[in-house]
């Protein structure tokens, strides 16, 4: 185990390290960060900024020295200045992921409490309307583009109606601002969740020791419960690296439809500033995040299913 | 033999024909097929379907809401914009933009995909381990957030060669999210392949590696590229949609889907017309290519049934 441990970590650790080198050089090399001051979407800058700013950005130097420079500065917690207020990133960062975090994590306990035991009753009533209605539902959500879905329900509930606010986090904790943008994100992870666990479950029904416990009089509730579910409930734990790349992209798209102050629409004010730094750095945050939730996944995975360990 | 007696013998029963037809519309992907074609088509004939140019304005038509809606007018059937551009033409030309965009961002990803799978799959070994570490760390990548990166360093930059944002650089953005979806799945169907008798064969016989991989591994993993190009397509298309949506994608006053439901924004109190029907269109084309993709896979390659 221990050694199935270290293993994961470092395959993880050279993952991070190579998709940080990846992304630090196409910041560098497709264009001089500096030109994108500059031209009519940029801010107009100085000549003194501008030998400050090679300066700053260690732009003489050729581009693995800059790397080395920036690498240690990341090292040490410093995920450089906004380029745009000459602010440390880093604690601008920590503060909008709060609002991120509150935004996923309630979107994902909905996707879970909603795909689970849907996939469940769908695979339990394989061919009923009902599945049929649920399949739908997941089909919707695969279909249908996050940000319209969005942008659909600001139009009824927002505008038509007058029932929800249309955007925004409110103030303190108000669970009418939490509505819409909770929903939209989860349906995707949701329609993932019941199609995951929905064939996950049919193939376990479908097993020889299933059909022993029945025929030994296990009670109905206790055959799908104990002994098909708990085999049926690894699989969606393997999606999680489908569902939480769904997140993290569907964060950046909700957030820039219900305006929610959090990383995505940092992210996406950066896109419109040409704000190079911030989105370096919030690829770099959701990367390392992305890397790290899928190792904790893998020794969660290896404690459960011994035989994921040897392979 | 009259068909009565043969179909006493055979045990068959003639069945009326609506009992036909719904058996036919479910084995065959009938109606997201029709879909699928109409727009195709519609999109394709756009310069003639469409009742004026999708830049074409006139004031004096502005904000009328599509037919069916109080004073929804036959010139413009989906209804008009805030400065009076005609929906429907927009649409057209916006689905023109967008579907031409995923088709070459597809050929250019796959070709590269499965090129790079053959390869892996082949030559195993180191050549294999680096193609293979590199599909994972690019899947580690948030795609959307690398798109947006690269295309703010390409439009930023006015010296820069590769011009601004626009649809070639919008194709290379979308190849680059294409391409790592084939390596996994052909690199295993040509592990199974190169071990089989006629490439053994052909090996004797002489023939150059570049003939093996591209003349007799190629044909095998045809079915399986063809799937999970369907199947992807309609992801395609919302990748595409999404990147317009957040402001980089091919710049206006051209149209997209994405960049039309992101203008009609602004107007939704008075004119929800504007966002809501890009973003049917989009949904029927993904809704169909996902139908087709689903029904492609069950016939030709039913092992891919997890992605």
């Amino acid at each position: 185990m221990q050694q199935f441990i270290i293993r994961r970590f470092i395959t993880s650790l050279i993952a991070i390290i190579c998709a940080t080198t990846l992304v630090f050089g196409m910041s560098r090399f497709l264009s001089d960060p500096r030109y994108i001051y500059l031209g009519e979407v940029g801010y107009g800058m100085t000549q003194e900024r501008w030998d400050e700013m090679e300066k700053e950005l260690h732009l003489d130097q050729p581009v693995p020295v800059q790397f080395y420079y920036w690498a240690k500065d990341v090292l040490r917690g410093d995920l450089g200045n906004d380029l745009r207020d000459n602010r440390a990133l880093t604690p601008k960062l920590v503060e909008k992921f709060s609002a991120t975090a509150k935004l996923g994590v309630v979107a994902w306990i909905l996707a879970t409490i909603v795909g689970v035991p849907l996939g469940v009753y769908s695979a339990l009533n394989r061919g009923s309307t009902l599945d049929y209605l649920m399949r739908g539902f997941a089909l919707f959500g695969q279909c249908l583009p996050q940000f319209w879905i969005g942008i659909l329900g600001i139009l009824i509930f927002a505008v038509w109606l007058n029932w929800l606010p249309a955007a925004t986090m409110g103030d303190g904790f108000s669970i009418k601002h939490y509505v819409m943008p909770t929903i939209t994100l989860a349906w995707l992870p949701a329609a993932g969740y019941l199609r995951f666990t929905r064939s996950a479950m049919l193939e376990v029904l479908d097993s020889e020791y299933i059909k022993l416990a029945r025929i030994k009089g296990v009670s109905h509730n206790v055959v799908i419960w104990r002994h098909a579910f708990m085999n049926a409930a690894l699989v969606p734990l393997t999606a999680t690296a489908l569902v939480l790349a769904s997140f993290i992209t569907g964060s950046v798209l909700v957030e820039a439809v219900f305006a929610w102050p959090g990383i995505g629409f940092f992210l996406v004010q950066a896109v419109f500033s040409n704000n190079i730094n911030v989105i370096v750095a919030v690829i770099l945050f959701f990367t390392a995040l992305f890397i790290f939730v899928n190792f904790v996944v893998d020794v969660l995975y290896g404690f459960i299913d011994p035989r994921i360990r040897y392979s | 033999m009259s068909q009565e007696v043969l179909d006493s013998l055979t045990g068959a029963t003639r069945r009326n024909i609506f009992v036909e037809s719904w058996a036919f519309i479910r084995r065959w992907p009938v109606i997201p097929g029709v879909i699928l074609i109409v727009l195709v088509v519609s999109v394709a004939f756009a310069p003639v379907l469409s009742p004026q140019g999708p830049l074409e304005n006139n004031l004096r038509d502005r904000l009328l809401p599509p037919i069916g809606f109080e004073g929804g007018q036959w010139s413009h059937p989906l209804g008009t914009d805030p400065i009076g551009r005609d929906l429907l033409s927009r649409v057209l030309y916006g689905g023109r933009i967008s579907i031409m965009v995923a088709i070459v961002a597809m050929v250019v990803g796959t070709i590269v995909g499965v090129t790079l799978g053959l390869i892996a799959g082949y030559f195993g070994k180191i050549v294999d381990e680096i193609i293979m570490r590199i599909v994972d760390i690019w899947f580690a990548l948030p795609f959307l957030m690398v798109a947006l990166l690269i295309a703010v360093m390409l439009r930023g930059d006015s010296n820069s060669s590769v011009a601004g944002t626009g649809a070639p650089t919008l194709m290379v953005l979308l190849a680059l999210i294409v391409w790592s979806s084939y390596v996994r799945y052909v690199r295993a169907e040509v592990l199974s392949l190169k071990e089989r008798d006629y490439i053994q064969l052909a090996k004797v016989a002489g023939a150059s590696t570049f003939r093996i991989l591209f003349w007799h591994i190629l044909p095998g993993v045809i079915n399986t590229t063809l799937v999970i190009a369907t199947l992807r397509a309609g992801q395609l298309i919302l990748a595409e949609a999404s990147l317009s949506f957040l402001g980089v994608g091919v710049p206006p006053p051209e149209p997209t889907w994405g960049s039309m439901i992101s203008d009609g924004r602004e107007y939704l109190r008075d004119a929800w017309w504007v966002s809501v029907m890009p973003g049917i269109a989009i949904f029927l084309l993904v809704m169909s290519l996902n139908f087709v993709g689903d029904w492609m896979r069950d016939r030709f390659d039913p092992r891919l049934r997890q992605i």
